[in-house]
């Protein structure tokens, strides 16, 4: 069956693109930062550092696994699988290019957003599973956090859905010849930011990091984890947050449209995504983080409900304009 | 510990599973070594024991063991973060045994390594601080960096001044031992004139953050009667309402010569020893740019320069000298039996005092705010455990 056999391949190019995306953006992360931090950042690796992520991934892969005594071994090692799954498999159904992706589903956006809620199983496995008191309030905190912050990057990635009125991700870039998303009049800006924001928090990045929060539970749901456990959870976070940034390209930015021919397309993609990790990094070396019952109330009572204003909002004008016809 | 935490505490939140959690001797933010046993009922801490004793090296012992000539250097190790003031300490404490005299220029000296030292450790304290509340993977990484930034300047000074960047032995008895070396006062405008500049830098990235903002005020409230019964002191009381600094009610190396204000806040919460910090940045600058300008002519030293270990000898008898250090007043205790070492030596830590009034504040806060709470007090270990 060649279509299959295409698809597997599809996949199995995609993982690697990924991997090796995700290896180069802590790259990114670590010059930006320091940068910020009046640092130099990786230097002595390769050239300017540039071998640096290689090194890391040699040295994690060469650590010793340790697996606690008391850890609850089948849960414990399952647990960074089970995180890096959905994580990695958010990039199934996007669109790098027009028809340069494993498969452009017609309810690609659901599935997105299904998926990735789905890395909090393996984030609670790791935490319980540890069996250490650090790590079980992280992952105590994590289901608070995820469940809280879902909702509202539904919300938010639920916008653009109404406006192009589709679910399929190349529909919702099409949808976006004339104008990008992140320009429409109001709710197009309010909806990126709100969008940006529970990314932030879905993501557990600082000032949301409460379940890594090293100054407190010194990793989190991660404490006991070493060498290659803890590459794959460093991995699937990273892939996640990757996965994110192409998902708000591609809501907000217009994805791959850009000036010049069709095959930039995905160089412009690759670009707004990484301007949109940037910008989440931006806030990630400049924020403190703020406390569990503060992240909480900022979800239930101030995103939650602007976001769902916000779409209610969106439907009413796209019903007014005459257009909202759901394929 | 107001009556809400209190609620909190006596009815719980309806279940009474309660987790025991150890926070230290080694964690990311126990500051040295410090152990606290927490007790949580969810994120909410309902009990904190406080260990402490890790860092214990006998220093008043070791006080008795060596000379007066010796022991100022080892003096500095007491609060190795502010080495200088723990230094003056046990000198004036000598110096006023022996009554020994010190030459004003020695004594404007001792004022702006104090001060100087006082700008060094409140960096080291904002940087770790904003660590602990931000995560070394965050935005406190980054006040940290720059905080460790300026502090180096600083560290760059009293290198040119005494050779060490860390602890120093710039003290002796009647009066300091290394004079100002040429170009020095010209390059401590300069640093200060820097420093002064990044300050602002500091509190428009601090204050004008809500995120900050959310995690300092109201949290950690000591209010003026606790702070005044378990006698916290430095920037913890001040921040408290009390306007208490040794420097003004007990003037110290011609300190009643110079200008300054000593900043209170009222609302005693971790903004409001923040705000004392960084108001206390801006008086130290005021102070070193005064002691500078009218550095008087003279000698450095009552005494003659140090020959041999056994040569300062101080009469019968006892005093008790305290200076205001970055964490608050530290104070020595010096009994001398006519030898050239003490019969006995009490050190008084800011640190550690300040550290007793954790289990009165942090009950009923989360798991977050400890670590918040414990950066505002800012504690030394070296100090606590001596």
């Amino acid at each position: 069956m060649p279509a299959l056999v295409w698809t597997a391949l599809a996949g199995f190019v995609v993982l690697n693109v990924v991997i090796g995306m995700v290896t180069y953006v802590t790259l990114l992360e670590r010059k930006f930062a320091a940068r910020m931090q009046s640092r130099i950042g990786p230097y002595y690796v390769g050239p300017h550092g540039l071998l640096q992520p290689i090194a890391d991934a040699i040295k994690l892969m060469l650590k010793e696994d340790v697996v606690p005594d008391a850890a609850d071994r089948w849960v414990y090692n399952l647990a960074p699988i089970a995180f890096l799954i959905p994580c990695v498999l958010i990039f199934a159904t996007i669109p790098f290019a027009p028809g340069l992706g494993v498969a452009d589903l017609n309810i690609g956006v659901l599935f997105f957003l299904a998926v990735s809620s789905l890395e909090i199983v393996g984030l609670f496995m790791g935490g319980w599973g540890s069996n250490n008191k650090y790590a079980l309030l992280s992952a105590m905190r994590a289901v608070n956090q995820i469940i809280s912050y879902d909702l509202p990057f539904v919300f938010a990635a639920l916008i653009p859905v109404v406006l192009a009125g589709s679910l399929q991700m190349s529909a919702i870039v099409a949808a976006q010849a004339g104008l990008w998303y992140v320009a429409y009049p109001v709710i197009g800006q309010l909806a990126f930011l709100a969008f940006l924001v529970a990314a932030v928090a879905a993501e557990n990045r600082v000032p949301f990091d409460i379940l890594e929060a090293e100054s407190e539970l010194v990793a989190g749901f991660r404490v006991e984890y070493s060498g290659m456990k803890f590459a794959l959870i460093q991995f699937g976070e990273y892939a996640h947050m990757i996965g994110t940034s192409f998902l708000g390209a591609l809501l907000f930015l217009g994805g791959w449209l850009g000036p010049g021919p069709v095959w930039l397309g995905a160089l412009w993609f690759l670009l707004k995504a990484m301007a949109i990790f940037l910008v989440i990094t931006w806030v990630r070396w400049s924020f403190v983080r703020i406390r569990v019952d503060q992240i909480l109330a900022i979800s239930w009572k101030l995103l939650l409900p602007f976001t769902l204003v916000l779409l209610l909002a969106t439907a009413f004008v796209v019903a007014w304009r005459g257009g909202g016809v759901v394929s | 510990m107001d009556t809400e935490a209190r609620q909190v505490i006596e009815l719980g939140y309806g279940g009474n599973e309660r987790l025991t959690m150890n926070m230290g001797p080694q964690h990311p933010s126990a500051h040295g070594v410090f152990r606290a046993i927490l007790t949580l009922e969810g994120e909410t801490v309902v009990a904190v024991e406080a260990v402490i004793g890790y860092l214990h090296r006998c220093h008043e012992k070791l006080g008795e063991t060596l000379t007066y000539v010796q022991y100022p250097s080892i003096a500095s190790k007491t609060d190795y973060v502010a080495a200088m003031t723990a230094e003056l300490a046990y000198v004036a404490a000598v110096e006023k045994v022996g009554k020994i005299e010190v030459p004003r220029r020695a004594q404007y000296l001792r004022v702006i390594a104090a001060e100087l030292q006082r700008i060094a450790s409140h960096c080291l304290w904002l940087g770790t601080w904003c660590l602990d509340m931000g995560g070394a993977l965050g935005g406190g990484a980054t006040v940290f960096l720059y905080c460790i930034r300026e502090r180096e300047l600083i560290l760059d000074l009293f290198e040119m001044l005494t050779g060490a960047r860390l602890l120093y032995g710039f003290h002796q008895i009647g009066g300091v031992r290394y004079d100002v070396p040429a170009g020095w006062d010209r390059k401590v405008r300069e640093t200060i004139d820097f420093v002064e500049k990044r300050l602002d830098e500091y509190e428009a990235m601090l204050e004008g953050n809500a995120f900050f903002l959310v995690r300092t005020q109201g949290v950690g409230v000591i209010s003026r009667a606790l702070a005044q019964d378990v006698g916290v002191c430095g920037p913890l009381i001040r921040g408290s309402g009390v306007d208490y600094d040794v420097r003004r009610a007990e003037p110290y190396s011609s300190y009643q010569e110079f200008d300054f204000k000593i900043p209170v806040e009222t609302a005693g919460d971790c903004y409001a020893r923040y705000r004392v910090r960084m108001a206390e940045f801006r008086e130290s600058i005021k102070i070193v740019r005064q002691a500078l300008g009218g550095l008087p002519e003279g000698p450095i030293s009552s005494r003659p320069g140090v020959k041999s270990v056994g040569q300062v000898r101080v009469a019968k008898g006892d005093g008790y000298a305290r200076v205001e250090g970055a964490r608050g007043e530290i104070g020595a205790y010096v009994v001398a039996d006519g030898g050239p070492k003490p019969y006995r030596l009490k050190w008084r830590g800011a640190s550690f005092s300040n550290l007793s009034i954790l289990p009165h504040i942090i009950p009923g806060h989360k798991v977050a705010d400890v670590v918040a709470i414990m950066g505002s007090v800012d504690p030394v270990f070296g100090e606590v455990d001596r």
